[in-house]
């Protein structure tokens, strides 16, 4: 009992993780259409903010705190930088997109290796965040690492801040207009140009706050984005493009299904399996968990 | 998302096919061309390339065959397929598995399964491979009976665009990881190493690595073939109409699902040819050949070339590795840099690819000289 | 539109079609009769290229330097190679070898194996490399090796590794298993821990190195209470940590490599595991990797390598001030960056005492070559190939460096098939 209990609060915290590094690809992939590849570097970005910002700030969780807003802005001017030199010029081929983004991630890397040199860097966390809380005590304690907790806790809040943009506010109705009907939105007069500016920087911001997270768990080295990348475009895939609900809750189930089996199975089986049941699951609903529904054929 | 330029009717695409390029050379242009590419392949890089250089070109020349399934699948078709590493995968553990075999001599284990397996014998699925036969046809039909029944399913399902694919690349991912796992069958993260004869061939003589190549060239000017004739079918034709109105042909009382699943099964068989010679012109086969990285780096050279255009596919797959080679031997530390920016200039502001450069000169030359331009070339984007 | 569709197909002739089969039919023929007269020139003109020898007639000699400089094994490789150019400047400085100066030839592997292949033969054929000095994961040995052995090149290997190998033309100044893991499970044995737990990413030396691991235990009554591998560049350790901390095992031996091994201790860390209830020992965790994970996380941790940045001896010393001062003061060095600058030199002496670049020569003189190198004297091992090594534990600090708590006194044999241990019979 408590294993099943403990691999489901394993699987939340992984779900946190997964729901944090998706949640700005919901906007740039799932409300734009844009498969930027260079999303995982734009976390990269955030992570190195983290360090760099650890350099001149000397305490762990007050650097921490500062560093979320900062890679927000760092991560979305970059990805502002980059909506506006490549990807604007290529909303209506969203393939060639992949593979243009892949060849500026490839780029990014290189630059990151260049600046912070190719190992690692380490960032310290405050001691608040290394230890946990205790669930169910006794013989065979039952914990939840704070670490996760934050995490748990800033993907709650983005998901929280993101969705109320969208719905009350008028750059949200603007960016769900744009996404509904491009044609529609231009002619009432929505620059849809900036719109998509600002979606792409939102999206990306978010990307540079997953960075900062993801220094409490992992690695902050110039190849960390690629190793997270495709699982995060997996959890949008199967949730339904435009459907912040839809990533929500996949986040959370693919977190929880990849624990259980990795509990009973191995790592790689279980990653295996993941794969398979999110091919399958595409069999059975090609357009995901929620599908925003329209008139068109295609 | 609907293509912009969409055409008005089928009659539009049919124009377009009848005058583009390609097919208004008339055959005995596109026989000059086979000459030519014949001569270069077999007489120019012989003998004016060293025996490494000869071995890399015929490295390139894998990854050309590739693209000829990429340039059929995703040029004609509009499908990315962003998992032909699978493919060529399949390809090329089938191949490699029965020159282990053959390596090892009969009765004995092949080298890394005495190192890290615990089996005294092959496993199962390892047997058939033995039969030089069963491999060389299994190179070529397994990936397409994987392809088969993948595409069956996914393009039943109507799954396309950007689902289509991620699809892939989880898929390749999964298949990666899988093999991985498996060191004392597989071989794991080393993959099928230290490859020592090709078919009774000793591959350490020279004289034999030459032949290889000849082998691969060979193989790929029949792709290229085999490729030119199925676009330029009926066949072809329909699968253009599917990439730029898929409803429209369905409408018209064709199966797109069918019309694609074809295109994707022949590219698939191309990819696991191109694995299978890649083995003996390598000597080595893992899993870093198979994951995502690989697969976009296929479709890549295609782009670059021109995904549409055949010649286009083949050349931009054979430059864009030559590219890859002669950055990193000048520039080894920095050579991602330029690698990245090729992409990026290539895919971004030649949507066409450099062959579409071709069809820009002969328009302007046509608008100079106060003939009628030729219609541009569709992106060929299925989204 | 439909009859716009069935104009279109009565447009295509059969005849036109056929004239193109006909067509395509002539170029293959063309190739064929090409491909022949082309295949025995070849047989003629090709002999020349083969006997690429390496190139030694001017005043200087060109060594090969294969290293990932791109892609995942990046954050590892590229301090080992900026160690070999340390090692090469010093060589130059003070005249070089047989009185030429060694000019390096970088080339990336870019973390792929087939890369590694392809720049191996590069170095060899076109740049003539008398030797080439590289390589870290196992994958791009297995890859190298039929190269080197095809062109009767000479390799240089620095990392510690599984084992299992001794190929005629690599020379492997890493530790191998007999020096490293097992010097590390007897001091587990020594310190009274009776159960074990195993993880490691899933490639070929964790796997071997458990398999010894697991043989080891057996027969020297150590319970195994778990396995994991996670794969090559995985971050996700909540689940692993989970199953380590289920399990009450006495110690865990660690064989992840690069990305993982941050994860995993900070993942260690959050599930309340410390050095003191359960020690972690690891073989692939040097100094460059624990200021890339933070002493946070390692603290009191156990590694298990044969150099150490903090090991005592003039020669050491000097290393390590001649490294810091070239690559920055705050650059630790390690022991895969000592066993590549010590490869350097013991090629070196190697050729000095054959009087010859050639690899046969060189390979002939190997036996019984010594090198006061950075981590104590080693002596080279002619039939292995191997080195003698040093065997040592150590404890990380809270300041980022480890402090040997251990030592196996005398420089170990190199015995890469473990022959002389009665348990390790079974392993092949």
């Amino acid at each position: 009992m408590t294993v099943i209990l403990g691999q489901t609060f394993t699987g939340i915290s992984i779900g946190a993780v997964l729901l944090l590094i998706a949640l700005g690809l919901s906007l740039t992939f799932g409300q734009m259409n844009v498969i930027n590849m260079a999303h995982g570097e734009f976390i990269m970005a955030g992570a190195y903010t983290t360090y760099v910002l650890q350099k001149s700030i000397s305490g762990a969780g007050l650097s921490l705190l500062v560093a979320l807003p900062v890679a927000f802005l760092v991560a979305g001017a970059l990805g502002a930088l980059l909506e506006w030199l490549l990807i604007r010029r290529l909303y209506l081929r969203p393939l060639d997109t992949l593979l243009v983004t892949w060849g500026v991630s490839l780029m990014l890397q290189q630059l990151a290796r260049d600046i912070f040199g190719a190992p690692n860097v380490q960032t310290r966390a405050p001691d608040l965040l290394t230890g946990n809380i205790t669930i169910i005590g006794g013989d065979d304690p039952l914990t939840f690492a704070n670490s996760r907790l934050f995490i748990l806790g800033l993907a709650i809040a983005a998901v929280v801040a993101l969705s109320l943009t969208l719905r009350m506010t008028s750059l949200g109705r603007r960016i769900r207009g744009v996404v509904q009907n491009r044609d529609l939105a231009e002619v009432s007069g929505i620059s849809t140009e900036r719109v998509d500016r600002t979606a792409f920087f939102i999206g990306s911001g978010l990307a540079g706050v997953a960075g900062v997270a993801l220094t409490l768990v992992g690695p902050i080295g110039p190849t960390m984005g690629t190793n997270i990348i495709i699982d995060a475009f997996l959890v949008i895939v199967v949730g339904g493009i435009g459907q912040l609900k839809g990533t929500v809750i996949v986040a959370f189930v693919l977190g929880v299904l990849q624990s259980v089996l990795e509990y009973s199975t191995t790592v790689s089986v279980a990653k295996v399996l993941v794969l398979v049941a999110i091919v399958a699951f595409l069999q059975w609903r090609p357009q995901g968990l929620y599908t925003l529904r329209t008139r068109s054929l295609v | 998302m609907t293509e912009p330029t969409a055409p008005k009717g089928t009659t539009v695409v049919a124009e377009w096919v009848v005058k583009s390029p390609v097919l208004k050379g008339c055959s005995a242009r596109a026989a000059a061309g086979f000459a030519a590419a014949a001569v270069a392949l077999f007489a120019l890089a012989p003998l004016a390339l060293s025996d490494f250089r000869l071995g890399l070109l015929a490295k390139y020349l894998c990854t050309a065959m590739v693209a000829v399934g990429i340039c059929l699948a995703w040029g004609r078709g509009g499908l990315l397929t962003l998992g032909q590493g699978v493919f060529f995968g399949l390809g090329g553990y089938a191949m490699a598995m029965h020159l282990k075999i053959a390596d090892a001599g009969p009765g004995n284990l092949p080298d890394f399964m005495q190192l890290y397996g615990t089996a005294t014998e092959l496993p199962w699925w390892w047997r058939p491979f033995e039969n030089p036969l069963f491999a060389l046809a299994a190179t070529v039909l397994l990936p397409m009976a994987v392809a088969a029944i993948l595409g069956s399913f996914i393009f039943r399902r109507r799954v396309k665009g950007a689902y289509f694919a991620i699809l892939s690349q989880a898929l390749t991912a999964a298949f990666a990881i899988w093999l991985i796992g498996q060191q004392a069958t597989t071989g794991g993260t080393n993959g099928l190493t230290d490859i020592q004869g090709f078919f009774g061939y000793d591959l350490n003589d020279p004289v034999n690595q030459r032949m290889v190549y000849f082998v691969i060239a060979a193989a790929l000017l029949l792709l290229i073939a085999l490729a030119r004739q199925l676009i330029h079918s009926r066949y072809g034709e329909l699968l253009v109409a599917v990439r730029d109105s898929e409803e429209r042909v369905r409408f018209l009382g064709y199966n797109p699902a069918n019309v694609k699943l074809v295109a994707y099964v022949v590219a698939a068989g191309m990819a696991g040819l191109a694995g299978a010679l890649f083995v003996p012109a390598v000597g080595i086969i893992s899993p870093a050949m198979i994951g995502i990285v690989p697969s976009i780096e296929f479709v890549i050279g295609a782009a670059v070339g021109g995904r549409a255009s055949l010649v286009g596919a083949v050349l931009g797959a054979v430059g864009v590795a030559w590219a890859k080679t002669a950055l990193s031997e000048e520039f080894p530390a920095a050579w991602t840099y330029f690698q990245g920016l090729l992409f990026i200039v290539a895919l971004a502001f030649l949507p066409g690819g450099l062959a579409s450069l071709v069809g820009i000169v002969r328009r302007r030359r046509a608008a100079r000289a106060g003939g009628e331009p030729s219609p541009a070339l569709p992106l060929g984007e299925a989204a | 539109m439909s009859s716009g569709s069935s104009g279109f197909s009565s447009f295509k002739g059969s005849r036109f079609s056929r004239r193109r089969v006909t067509a395509g039919a002539a170029a293959l023929a063309a190739v064929v009769a090409l491909s022949a007269c082309g295949a025995k020139t070849d047989a003629a003109g090709g002999s020349s290229d083969k006997a690429a020898k390496a190139d030694t007639s001017g005043d200087t000699v060109k060594v090969g330097l294969l290293n990932s400089l791109s892609g995942t094994m990046a954050i590892s490789e590229v301090t080992v190679r900026d160690s070999l150019k340390l090692a090469i400047e010093e060589i130059n400085a003070s005249g070089g070898v047989l009185g030429k100066k060694i000019k390096p030839i970088s080339e990336d592997g870019a973390s792929d194996w087939p890369t590694f292949a392809e720049k191996a033969n590069k170095l060899i054929k076109e740049d003539r490399v008398v030797a080439t000095f590289g390589c870290w994961t196992s994958a791009s040995r297995k890859a190298v090796k039929p190269v080197f052995e095809k062109n009767k090149s000479l390799l240089f290997y620095p990392v510690q590794y599984e084992g299992l190998e001794e190929s005629p033309y690599i020379f492997y100044t890493g530790a191998t298993t007999n020096q490293q893991i097992v010097p590390a499970l007897d001091y587990l044995k020594s310190e009274g821990k009776k159960s074990i737990y195993l993880v490691g990413s899933d490639y070929v030396f964790p796997r071997t190195a458990n398999k010894i691991i697991k043989a080891y235990a057996k027969a020297n009554g150590m319970k195994v209470l778990g396995e994991d591998y996670a794969p090559l560049g995985s971050t996700e350790f909540s689940t692993i940590a989970n199953k380590v901390k289920a399990s009450k095992a006495d110690a865990v031996f660690n064989t992840l490599n690069g990305d993982s091994n941050v994860a995993f201790f900070k993942e260690y860390k959050s599930a309340g595991l410390t050095a003191k209830s359960m020690p972690v020992v690891s073989v692939s965790i040097a100094e460059e990797e624990v200021k890339s994970i933070g002493s946070q996380y390692l603290a009191g941790q156990l590694t298990a390598w044969n150099y150490y940045q903090t090991t005592t001896g003039e020669a050491n010393t000097e290393f390590v001030k001649a490294y810091k001062a070239k690559y920055g003061q705050d650059k630790p060095t390690s022991d895969p960056m000592e066993a590549a600058y010590t490869s350097v030199y013991l090629w070196k002496a190697m050729v000095e005492k054959a009087k010859s670049f050639d690899p046969e020569k060189v390979k002939a003189a190997s036996d019984g070559i010594t090198f006061d190198a950075p981590e104590g004297k080693v002596t080279v091992d002619g039939a292995s190939q191997h080195i003698y090594k040093t065997a040592r534990i150590g404890k990380i600090g809270s300041d980022g460096l480890i402090e040997q708590v251990w030592d196996s006194g005398k420089a170990i044999k190199p015995d890469p098939y473990l022959k002389g241990y009665s348990w390790a019979s079974g392993l092949s």
